[in-house]
């Protein structure tokens, strides 16, 4: 289209127009990219930095400043500390696993159950006493505003007889609560879009119900699935409430354990950098490994 | 969807013995009686009329499992076909009856005590007296005047999702890289967060943000003032909870029926008038969506509180859960502090049924 009338004022015109659109389209995109990478750059490098370089307010490694691996080395993990026995070491990866091991069981099970549930009620009809299947799915997904303060007094009391406190078996159930209404959000998406045709062949051809429902159906809905089941891993990741309260000394989770240096007077800075980092740099590589699977799952219930 | 009648049929000649069925329901009932059983000894135990009895309650956990997959098994036993059914969604719902309606019944019983966790008498019953306390708790009220302010601060990040939602799905180069860039933020633990961005960047003397501050001129202090203080965990949250609303947002507009957008083209619209015209109306049911998940979201605001200002300068930054949060942790305040918190529940769940209520309302009226 440019190429017919390039030279008279009306060209030029468009011309300018169509820049100076790229223009601003570009520099937004780039000013909220540096808005949203700096806070995570800032770390990762303050975590390299010496107390004389945070004062100076060195930015850039090798031309400000030459990085140092003091702040890993108040967690263990710098070159020359990792052959050696280190116990804040220990402490930072029982933290880590105590996180990943309640993020994932706490997503799975949630996943697992949440499953069932949206697929059952996207394809029969319940009646539980007055309760119909809106009702019921009402009843799933209504949990998501339950506030986690109304129920942390309960469960403190709860677990401290139920000898629950403090053991990832009690977070794990936590979570599992928090996250399930939103699988159930996702995956009745999911399975409403899944034609019924495709279980009827099945049930023709002799499958019973479950049949139909672990051999045709989840392997159509696995990508649904792997979205909720990120999606839930985040959110158990990063929760911080439940976890403060629950747990003190075995179960402490990550959050936790960043939090609970914070509170201290006199920050190490780079000491705090590098776990912070450590800390996010898990689901930042989740992030930029299955984006995929984190934005199909936070688009299925916008969309209808 | 439809509310007749099964989406899947099932045909079955179900002709299920008697005895198959007894045995079903017994199944039931000993567990349940086991339970029972169970939770009287216990609960003798601790009232310290009997000896035998557990250190804990863990046994009792175990028996309410046990009736629990006894309930799940005798649906087919006793039902069939019709049992293999309820099957899919009885052990979720087993789930969250169990652990939410029983701990918010209990909730209730505590909120009307004098219950401290620091005093070795134990609950007692004290009628409407933490009512009345929470009455004459400016802190409280404060707290909830700051929900306000804070679920406000949605709409800012609506406006602002919208537009880089806006920006995202334009033609441009490096989509991808953009997209993922766009999405960091979320990954980023709430806590961690404070500490990367509240108390390392916004750091006074050495922070980067205050030193540009300084360069332009002014003298940096975020935390000093009520106002600018809320201000900066307002936008600390938006940071982190942006690109939820912006994915969501960037969906919709990716399933816009693409032939109404060119025709309001040819029809000679402008970029704005096409926008405001046609493209914006057509996505208010995922707006509204992304806005009260969003609010949803924004009314369990603590992490950052508690972490970056514990609630002050003087209150200003408290939001109801991080005030609650303190009471627990600081005072004991058990009996108290449930009671605040049984309050903001409802208070939530009017809000968000008003909100509902009015949103459907206004869908409904032709624009």
């Amino acid at each position: 289209m440019n190429a017919i009338f390039k030279d008279d004022a009306a060209g030029r015109k468009v011309q300018v127009k169509w820049w100076s659109s790229r223009v601003a389209i570009y520099g937004a995109l780039i000013l909220w990219a540096l808005i949203c990478l700096f806070p995570i750059y800032w770390t990762l490098t303050t975590s390299f930095k010496l107390a004389p370089d945070v004062m100076r307010g060195n930015m850039i490694p090798f031309v400000d400043y030459t990085p140092k691996w003091k702040g890993w080395e108040s967690l263990g993990l710098s070159p020359r500390l990792i052959g050696e026995v280190s116990t804040v070491r220990e402490e930072f990866l029982k933290r880590f696993w105590n996180s990943a091991v309640v993020a994932i069981s706490a997503s799975t099970l949630a996943v697992m159950l949440g499953s069932l549930a949206a697929y059952g009620l996207s394809r029969f009809n319940y009646r539980f006493g007055f309760m119909r299947n809106s009702d019921i799915s009402f009843f799933f997904l209504s949990q998501m505003i339950l506030p986690p303060v109304v129920l942390a007094l309960p469960f403190l009391v709860l677990y401290k007889s139920l000898d629950l406190l403090d053991s990832r078996i009690g977070l794990i159930l936590l979570y599992t609560l928090m996250v399930l209404p939103i699988v159930i959000w996702i995956m009745r998406d999911q399975f409403q879009g899944i034609p019924v045709e495709l279980e009827e062949a099945a049930l023709v051809d002799g499958l019973g119900i479950w049949g139909a429902f672990l051999q045709i159906v989840l392997p159509i809905a696995l990508p649904g699935m792997v979205a909720a089941f990120i999606l839930s891993l985040v959110l158990c990741w990063n929760e911080y409430f439940f976890a403060a309260l629950l747990t003190s000394t075995d179960a402490k989770t990550l959050p936790v354990m960043v939090a609970s240096q914070t509170g201290s007077q006199g920050i190490n800075w780079w000491s705090m950098a590098a776990l912070s980092s450590a800390a996010i740099l898990p689901l930042v590589i989740v992030a930029i490994f299955l984006e995929k699977y984190i934005i199909k799952g936070m688009a299925a219930g916008a969309v209808k | 969807m439809n509310t007749e009648g099964d989406l899947l049929h099932t045909v079955t000649a179900d002709d299920i013995p008697e005895s198959r069925k007894l045995t079903g329901r017994a199944m039931v009932w000993v567990t349940a009686s086991f339970f029972l059983g169970l939770v009287s000894i216990q609960f003798a135990h601790e009232s310290g009329w009997t000896e035998a009895g557990f250190e804990n309650w863990r046994p009792v956990l175990l028996a309410y499992l046990l009736w629990a997959t006894a309930l799940c098994a005798a649906q087919v036993i006793v039902n069939g076909e019709k049992g293999k059914r309820t099957l899919f969604v009885l052990p979720a719902a087993l789930f969250v009856i169990s652990l939410v309606v029983f701990p918010l019944l209990f909730a209730l019983y505590i909120s009307f005590t004098d219950w401290n966790l620091a005093s070795l008498d134990g609950a007692q019953p004290n009628g409407w007296d933490n009512m009345r306390q929470m009455w004459r708790d400016a802190f409280y009220w404060n707290a909830l005047k700051n929900m306000a302010y804070y679920v406000a601060a949605v709409s800012v990040e609506y406006v602002i999702a919208f537009g880089l939602a806006l920006l995202l799905n334009a033609q441009i180069r490096a989509r991808k890289f953009f997209r993922v860039v766009f999405l960091l933020p979320l990954m980023l633990s709430p806590v961690a967060v404070s500490w990367m961005v509240g108390k390392s960047m916004l750091e006074v003397r050495f922070g980067p943000v205050s030193r540009l501050v300084r360069e332009m001129g002014f003298e940096p202090s975020f935390f000093g003032t009520p106002e600018m203080a809320r201000f900066m965990i307002m936008a600390m949250d938006a940071w982190t909870f942006i690109p939820f609303m912006m994915i969501m947002l960037l969906a919709g507009l990716q399933a816009l029926p693409r032939e109404v957008i060119e025709a309001s083209k040819v029809d000679g619209a402008s970029g704005w008038q096409s926008f405001k015209e046609v493209i914006f109306p057509l996505m208010l049911p995922v707006s509204v969506t992304a806005i009260v998940i969003r609010i949803i979201f924004k009314l369990k605001l603590a992490d950052i509180i508690i972490n970056v200002t514990s609630g002050g300068p003087g209150g200003a930054t408290d939001s109801v859960t991080s005030f609650i949060f303190r009471e627990y942790r600081d005072r004991s305040n058990v009996g108290y502090g449930t009671l605040l918190a049984m309050v903001y529940l409802v208070l939530i769940i009017i809000f968000i049924t008003a909100l509902l209520k009015l949103v459907s309302r206004w869908m409904e009226r032709p624009a």
